[in-house]
């Protein structure tokens, strides 16, 4: 039987790329199997609000892996505006989902 | 599934329906954030027996003493479940059928094993004239 542990972060947790207030936008790319990033996030643009911490990876952990390297998980946050391609709410509604740094690319 | 339907409790209604992923381009069958799909049924409702003892077999398996598997090979085991299938059963079967296909994954039981207790049990109930179903639930 393969054993992974669920929670605990590695002994060595990797720096966070990205600080709170970071433009982000997050990878528009396909996944394969386990994914933690919603596919209406995908390409979307947003901003770092904080970091979470780092934990061991889900995509790994799904299948059986101890799922390290471990990851930086943000929490960040979206304007509704701009994931909807048309949204009735209030212009100022925001978003905010839990995001792994490798779901992430910097943006000016 | 009327074997794992515990005495005296009604299994809840699923909601058999089998959803068009209209826009779904890319997605996984559970992945359907700000796709249309009507009013969300925001009734609460018991949980039966079986789905109690469900929610407690997943948390000794997943515990620190077992480690037989996580809870993130359990969603990847339930997205991975065919469209059909995942929209015709109820979350507590989801959770049900991963916890079988996962013990079986990481060679705590085998499927044979599985399958042999399920027959037993099943025979076992229709002697004692109790209803069951002769559904068998896709690994």
């Amino acid at each position: 039987m393969v054993r992974a542990r669920t929670k605990p972060a590695s002994k060595s947790p990797a720096a966070p790329r990205f600080a709170p207030g970071d433009k982000v936008r997050v990878a528009d790319r396909p996944a394969l199997g386990h994914c933690r990033t919603p596919w209406y996030l995908r390409g979307k643009r947003g901003e770092v609000a904080s970091i979470h911490g780092v934990f061991r990876d889900p995509e790994r952990l799904a299948y059986h892996q101890p799922g390290l390297p471990a990851q930086v998980l943000y929490k960040v946050r979206f304007r509704q505006r701009d994931i909807w391609g048309r949204y009735d709410g209030p212009q100022s509604d925001q978003l905010e989902a839990d995001i792994f740094e490798y779901w992430l690319e910097p943006l000016k | 599934m009327g074997a794992f339907q515990a005495r005296g409790q009604p299994m809840p209604q699923p909601k058999r329906k089998n959803m068009l992923r209209k826009g779904a381009d890319g997605r996984s069958t559970h992945d359907v954030g700000g796709l249309e799909f009507g009013p969300i049924d925001r009734h609460e409702h018991d949980l039966a027996l079986w789905e109690k003892r469900t929610d407690a077999m997943l948390r000794l398996l997943v515990g620190p003493e077992k480690r037989a598997f996580t809870v993130d090979g359990m969603r990847r085991v339930i997205e991975d479940y065919g469209q059909q299938q995942y929209d015709r059963t109820t979350y507590y079967e989801k959770w049900i059928r991963a916890v079988r296909n996962l013990v079986v994954e990481q060679g705590v039981l085998t499927r044979a094993e599985v399958e042999a207790r399920m027959d037993e049990v099943r025979a076992r109930w229709e002697k004692a004239g109790r209803k069951t179903s002769k559904e068998k639930i896709p690994w």
